[in-house]
């Protein structure tokens, strides 16, 4: 669907030594631009990422990161309602956004020798937005469709909701990136202008340009585009509220009629991958493999999928992608039969004798190969190497940091992850959820 | 010996983008054909297999077997247990993919080039030699059940299965692909073998492989591959009437926000109008914001987040589909806007203007799709199984730009029928209620 909204654009992406070519540039007002060369296709992907997300959001006025998002493909000083898309697809290309909780991202894919127009129209876009009163009440009716399209109408979104809630105390990552609905009903003019004045500038921005190009071409037309737009000099310190000591584990039943396979998660706050500090991030990534990565070799599937018929499904995944706080989590779907609490306990059991017992040697180097294969399998999609590029600077990493990802990754020890598995599988820092259709299957 | 029939530089010229593809069409020893694109920059390959049938060919009361067999393809074969073939195909840091369409099956693999000998000898074992041990069986049979409750309880599955049924009853597309409980419940292995003695056959497979290898030494690598697969399988189901009638069916469930699927009957991708009817049908509801039913529904009332309509010519039979979701409150007025849209477009047509706008977007996207190896591979297996040839990658714009104004009015009267339009409402739509 158009205007994509991602919770997790980027799912854990892995490994590479060959790399791809990338250049990097800062113009003279602040704004970074990436560009990665590949020439085997005649095309280019045009993102621009704005370092502010939902969690930016001021209180009361959740779901305007997105909101705004969603206004900005109506008119400007010189682009009419509707243009800026009309023109992408005059060209032969696509053109989208997304908006999560550390960035905003609006992308268009065209034809290498279009990349000058899809620049000048992004540039625009950055200080001259036009909108209007009518715009807002018809675009809030649309934001407020999504809102039901993707949460009201799942019951295991409207779970995700609350447990995610319940696990971020005091952090806005607690807050759905699409807004609460009381709020999103009240956004207004001033709400989305206010955000869009302050944030976005060139000194909040990141370029990213992949494909058939050359980057001092590039360079030079981010020069004469973006380049010229003046810094916002009220850009303010991106500082949210942080977590506190969390003392106490969390739990919750969620109860929906529409939920049709109860089932349980369980999510632990986590380390985030940090400028030069990647390393138990990388180690979680090999935690949630051996724990629940594949059905057939890891922990949990292989003792409630094979040894036992306690669940139908089990996963454990970890989202180290976040400018503050990363989550670890399991999830698991009792077979018929099995109730809650005895799939809890058996998942519980399985993670406490992981922790007890040797890491076997053969699951790491085979966990190791496919993250070094899929650095390799990720060469061929040009676009979700801009992803990873703009991604990563907009939760502050650095380009170096991206590049170094793939090697720290290589270079896990079994060590790293008993000791990163003993901090995070702490229940006092995490949220168990039950989803049931009624109370009586949750038992 | 290999025969390398022809091989051509394909370039495809559209408004903007060039994009060369050269295809080589290549026929094995043993007689398997296949499209082969050579891509050495990344050292890696896809391979994609479509074989016509699919879930048409589940036997009377069987529902759900060919998509149970073809999950189980995953699960054991040879002398491998599922763990053992799983572990095996993990250390090799290969993926495959097994899946069971309506009219095909779909089978997929990514691999290093460094791997090639030992993936193909284990892709092959799972598709002649799979295992389906009633371990694997009863517990991806779980899975399967559970899928096919919640989609009971999914406003969009529940839309689209009332349509399907009440278009096409017993024929294989009036039902879902996963089965029932109780057709899959019955299921047995003896049932497994024989849907994957009738699904997995030579005569209905197409391949096309793209990346880091060869022409020369991809007709060894299918021999060693499919020719231990039988050569015919049985007959395919005959065609079908699309049998709804114009009007709309409520089904009542408790959610905030109905969900409509919709659609008519439509036309034959090898109608002499087919290309005609696709840039109609991109004006109409396909073409993203630009599309009238997206700029009506959504930018001017803000009833929906998204609408959106496809032709879906299938095997035996087609379709022009679409679907709308709008809260209870207003999923009337997004029906009744799209109704009126569909009635505009059949008595006028589009303007020249509308056209012109299409036909660019139309012909300068169309290269950009064929980016990544198994993008390639997938759009190249698709195009055999329709009887295309690889010239349709260069001629295809060509038959986008030959579409007239006429043509495309012509086609909106003939084709569009607004009062033949079928809507499956699943909420609690206010102000609608079932026609029939």
């Amino acid at each position: 669907m158009k205007r994509l909204f991602a919770a997790l654009v980027m799912a854990l992406s892995a490994t590479a030594s060959q790399a791809e070519e990338v250049t990097t540039y800062t113009l003279d007002n602040g704004m970074e631009v990436v560009v990665i060369e590949d020439n085997r296709a005649p095309v280019v992907v045009h993102m621009l990422w704005y370092k502010v997300g939902s969690a930016d959001e001021p209180v009361g006025a959740s779901g305007v990161a997105h909101f705004l998002e969603h206004l900005l493909f109506k008119a400007t000083d010189v682009l009419e309602s509707g243009e800026f898309s009309a023109t992408v697809a005059a060209n032969g290309g696509r053109d989208n956004a997304f908006t999560s909780y550390d960035y905003t991202a609006y992308f268009q894919r065209v034809a290498a020798d279009r990349l000058e127009l899809m620049m000048q129209m992004e540039s625009n876009r950055m200080n001259n937005l036009r909108i209007t009163a009518e715009d807002v009440e018809t675009e809030r009716q649309v934001v407020l469709e999504e809102r039901n399209q993707r949460t009201e109408n799942n019951p295991n979104a409207l779970a995700r909701e609350q447990f995610r809630a319940a696990l971020f105390q005091n952090h806005r990552y607690g807050v759905p990136i699409i807004g609460w609905r009381h709020e999103m009903e009240e956004l207004d003019l001033q709400d989305a202008l206010g955000f869009y004045d302050l944030y976005y500038s060139p000194n909040n921005a990141i370029l990213v340009v992949a494909g058939d190009v050359e980057p001092q071409e590039v360079l030079a037309l981010a020069k004469q585009y973006y380049g010229v737009i003046p810094a916002e000099e009220q850009l303010p310190v991106r500082e949210r509220p942080q977590e506190p000591p969390q003392r106490a584990e969390r739990r919750i039943t969620y109860v929906d009629a529409r939920v049709s396979q109860p089932y349980l998660v369980r999510m632990y706050l986590a380390p985030e991958r940090d400028p030069g500090a990647q390393r138990e991030a990388a180690a979680l990534v090999y935690l949630a493999e051996l724990l629940g990565g594949s059905p057939f070799t890891s922990a949990l599937g292989q003792a409630l999928q094979f040894d036992t018929q306690t669940a139908i499904y089990t996963n454990a995944s970890y989202n180290g992608q976040a400018l503050d706080d990363g989550v670890f989590s399991f999830s698991i779907a009792p077979a018929d039969g099995v109730s809650l609490s005895e799939a809890e306990a058996a998942m519980d059991e399985v993670v406490n004798a992981f922790l007890e017992a040797e890491i076997d040697p053969a699951r790491m180097e085979s966990i190791r190969t496919q993250l070094r294969a899929s650095e390799i399998y990720a060469l061929d999609d040009v676009q979700g190497l801009a992803q990873r590029y703009g991604a990563a600077l907009s939760q502050s990493l650095t380009v170096a940091d991206v590049q170094a990802w793939p090697d720290i990754l290589q270079s896990v020890t079994a060590e790293d992850i008993k000791a990163v598995a003993a901090k995070v599988l702490n229940r006092d820092q995490s949220v168990t959820g039950w989803v049931v259709a009624n109370q009586e299957e949750a038992r | 010996m290999l025969r390398i029939l022809f091989a051509f530089c394909l370039t495809i010229v559209a408004t903007t983008a060039q994009a060369e593809l050269d295809i080589k069409q290549v026929t094995s020893p043993g007689g398997i054909n296949a499209w082969v694109v050579e891509e050495p920059a990344i050292p890696f390959v896809a391979l994609e297999i479509r074989i016509q049938g699919g879930g048409t060919l589940d036997l009377p009361g069987k529902r759900g077997a060919t998509n149970l067999m073809a999950a189980l393809l995953e699960e054991g074969s040879g002398d491998m247990t599922a763990q053992e073939f799983q572990t095996t195909l993990e250390d090799l840091a290969a993926s495959f993919t097994f899946r069971a369409f309506d009219d095909s099956m779909q089978i997929s693999a990514r691999f290093l080039t460094e791997n090639k000998e030992e993936v193909i000898a284990l892709l092959r074992q799972a598709l002649v030699a799979p295992r389906f041990d009633q371990d694997a069986l009863d517990r991806v049979r779980a899975q399967v059940i559970s899928g096919i409750n919640s989609d009971a309880k999914s406003p969009n599955a529940i839309a689209s299965s009332t349509f399907y049924a009440k278009a096409f009853g017993e024929h294989p597309y009036g039902s879902s692909i996963d089965g029932t409980i109780d057709s899959v419940t019955a299921l047995t292995r003896d049932d497994m073998f024989e849907a994957h003695r009738n699904a997995l056959v030579l005569d209905r497979l197409y391949v096309s492989v793209v990346g880091d290898t060869t022409a020369e030494t991809v007709g060894a690598m299918l021999d060693d591959l499919l020719g231990d697969l039988p050569t015919e399988g049985p007959p395919l189901p005959d065609d079908v009437a699309f049998g709804l009638d114009g009007g709309i069916t409520v089904v009542d469930f408790e959610t905030p926000q109905s969900v409509a699927f919709f659609g008519q009957e439509g036309l034959e991708r090898d109608d002499e109008d087919f290309f005609a009817a696709f840039v109609l049908n991109h004006i109409l509801g396909a073409g993203g914001f630009e599309s009238r039913l997206m700029t009506e529904v959504r930018e001017k009332r803000g009833l929906t987040y998204g609408i959106g309509t496809s032709l879906v010519p299938k095997y035996h039979a087609e379709m022009i589909l679409g679907s709308v979701a709008s809260s209870n409150e207003t999923i009337a007025e997004a029906i009744a806007v799209t109704r009126s849209e569909w009635e505009r477009m059949a008595r006028d047509g589009v303007t020249a203007q509308e056209l012109e706008v299409a036909k660019t977007y139309l012909t300068g996207e169309y290269p950009l799709r064929f980016d990544g190896n198994a993008d390639i591979a997938s759009i190249m297996a698709g195009m055999q199984m329709i009887g295309l040839t690889p010239d349709y990658v260069v001629d295809r714009n060509s038959f986008v730009e030959a579409v007239t104004l006429e043509d495309v009015n012509r086609v909106a009267a003939e084709l569009l029928q607004p009062d033949g339009l079928h809507f499956v409402v699943v909420g609690q739509p206010e102000g609608l209620e079932s026609t029939q």
